[in-house]
């Protein structure tokens, strides 16, 4: 079966517009997807229609509020195969795996203890890691990479041992696209005693994930990277990891008893939801997600897949232009050089063209230090990219070589 | 990357000695480097840049003419690319060497980017801001330059290409020399 683009598109009113004089091109899905009407739809009646504080009133609009907020957080859990209350709310990936390292590394990691990450990791699953690790007096290790940007399993074999309490990894790269065989290193790493995390902030958006079927303690995504609101994330945590960690905030919500002397917690998830959180931005990813699985996902992954294909073939038909991350297993982004010209100078020249590109290192300084450049210019594709847009972006490079 | 070059309604004014942007890069880097010798802000200044650009009407024209003041301006040898002459941006990055002749009262200012946009539009704020006084430097208003060439969205914060930031760097150091 094969996705009708057109009505698709209809679905996705911001894409219908002109920049700089042109019908605009976005090709920056990796940084933001955009949102579906459904989605917009559901932010409007929300605060239209039922906005109020969740899990407190006594009246008609909070037990509306909290039913949406609560079913959001059920969708969610059923959408990565979890249970509800393994699901909790967070701004996004970032405060997610930052949750993991401020409640579980700072906790349990000592001396002599090792975090394992990779090369390609974005810096949100760099710094936090590497500030656990200052803390604690742990040190932290990374897998390199092979020539054509995939992980080094052999490397990540050897590095993988009895000291390795944390093991967190990229499902996909964000700067380079490339798809990383998460489930086989997860196995790995849970043998060797570690605990295991996953940031799926790049995945999540293409494929089904199902953290059951992972074995994952943590899978960490963000809304806005799956056609839902900014600002709400996900964090998943397998129940005994969960109920092994102490609070990441304290206050409103997440208690269940407080005096002057002492507080007790609530029980999961809303331990580790402290304040009013972002009712909105759930429901909201909620709506997504539910508009997602209406979806013939197959036939979005093929056409996706499709997307790349043409995108890379053009790409080494393209005098001049280098691929960085040429792996066999990619998300649909495509990242390159073009001879001899820096990718911001690209980057503003095919906005200039209506082609929304991101230039630049993408968050991953250590990723670019290794492959020895500054940045490179990168087209991420979504479901609602044409072939047409594919040609488009390599019109746009034609027309942009001609300027350096 | 391309020979084509641009077809240019009139020529581009050349503010420095030499004409080979290869040659001229090579013996920067390996002769010493001499900030006297960018003329820029005295030979072309900002307003003959703004008549330039006035004559130029399509999007293509004006960024060809930007890459080529940026291809143009001498960049500074790689001695000269300190951390204390660095300044920052998310997408590219820039440098700025600034040495000030106070029995002239003059400021004077080379920059380098490693992006040819930032770098000619660097050209430009150097069109404006080299060679003067440095309470001149101090009190130009920069934006409305900008504004008027058309160019104000390059020195936006939200840019991230340095340019914003060097140019807050180049009139602190205005401020304290006129002070």
């Amino acid at each position: 079966m094969s996705v009708d683009i057109n009505a698709l598109r209809a679905q996705f009113p911001i894409l219908d517009q002109q920049v700089n004089g042109k019908p605009l091109v976005y090709l920056d899905n990796g940084a933001t997807t955009q949102k579906p009407v459904a989605v917009l739809d559901a932010l409007q009646n929300y605060y239209r229609g039922v906005n109020s504080n969740v899990h407190r009133g006594a009246h008609h609009l909070s037990d509306q509020a909290t039913g949406q907020f609560e079913g959001a957080r059920q969708t969610v859990a059923d959408f990565l195969n979890a249970s509800r209350e393994e699901i909790l709310w967070t701004k996004g990936t970032t405060e997610s795996i930052n949750m993991v390292a401020q409640c579980v590394a700072r906790e349990r990691l000592q001396t002599g203890d090792e975090v394992l990450i990779a090369t390609s990791e974005h810096h949100a699953n760099i710094v936090p890691w590497q500030q656990a690790c200052a803390a604690t007096g742990a040190s932290l290790k990374v897998i390199p990479l092979r020539e054509d940007c995939s992980l080094d399993q052999d490397a990540f074999e050897q590095l993988l041992n009895d000291k390795t309490r944390i093991f967190a990894i990229g499902h996909a790269s964000n700067a380079l696209g490339t798809l990383n065989p998460v489930k086989d290193m997860i196995a790995k790493a849970k043998a060797a005693g570690a605990i295991t995390l996953v940031d799926g902030a790049q995945a999540v958006g293409h494929f089904p994930v199902d953290v059951k079927a992972l074995d994952v303690d943590f899978y960490a995504f963000s809304g806005h990277k799956l056609f839902g609101p900014t600002g709400i994330g996900v964090l998943y945590g397998r129940r005994e990891q969960l109920e092994a960690m102490p609070p990441y905030q304290t206050g409103g919500e997440m208690i269940e008893t407080v005096s002057f002397e002492k507080s007790t917690w609530n029980q999961l998830p809303y331990k580790f939801e402290a304040g009013t959180p972002n009712i909105a931005g759930a429901i909201g990813l909620a709506a997504a997600i539910q508009w997602l699985n209406g979806q013939d996902r197959g036939a979005l992954l093929a056409h996706e897949d499709a997307l790349l294909k043409r995108a890379t073939a053009l790409a080494e038909a393209c005098d001049g232009l280098k691929i960085i991350g040429t792996a066999a297993s990619k998300v649909s982004v495509l990242s390159f050089l073009l001879d001899g010209a820096h990718p911001a100078d690209v980057g503003m020249l095919l906005d200039k063209q209506g082609v929304a590109v991101r230039t630049g290192h993408h968050c991953t300084m250590p990723l670019m230090d290794s492959l020895g450049i500054p940045g490179t210019v990168r087209a991420s594709f979504s479901i609602y990219n044409t072939l047409d847009e594919v040609d488009r972006l390599f019109q746009a490079l034609e027309k942009v070589k001609t300027f350096l | 990357m391309s020979d084509v070059r641009h077809q240019a309604q009139r020529p581009i004014p050349f503010f420095c000695f030499a004409s080979d942007i290869q040659r001229a890069t090579t013996e920067f880097n390996d002769v010493q480097f001499d900030i006297h010798s960018i003329k820029l802000g005295q030979d072309v200044t900002a307003e003959d840049i703004a008549e330039d650009l006035e004559f130029l009407d399509d999007w293509e024209e004006r960024y060809r003419y930007i890459i080529d003041l940026g291809k143009q301006l001498p960049g500074l040898p790689d001695t000269l690319k300190t951390e204390d002459r660095f300044v920052r941006g998310c997408q590219s990055q820039v440098w700025l060497e600034t040495d000030y002749d106070s029995e002239a009262d003059t400021l004077y200012l080379a920059v380098d980017s490693d992006a040819l946009i930032v770098k000619g539009l660097a050209a430009i704020v150097l069109s404006a801001l080299n060679r003067q006084s440095p309470q001149a430097v101090r009190d130009y208003d920069m934006d409305a330059f900008f504004d008027r060439i058309d160019l104000l969205g390059h020195l936006s914060p939200t840019r991230g290409n340095g340019l914003r930031a060097m140019v807050a760097k180049i009139k602190q150091q205005a401020g304290q020399l006129a002070a």
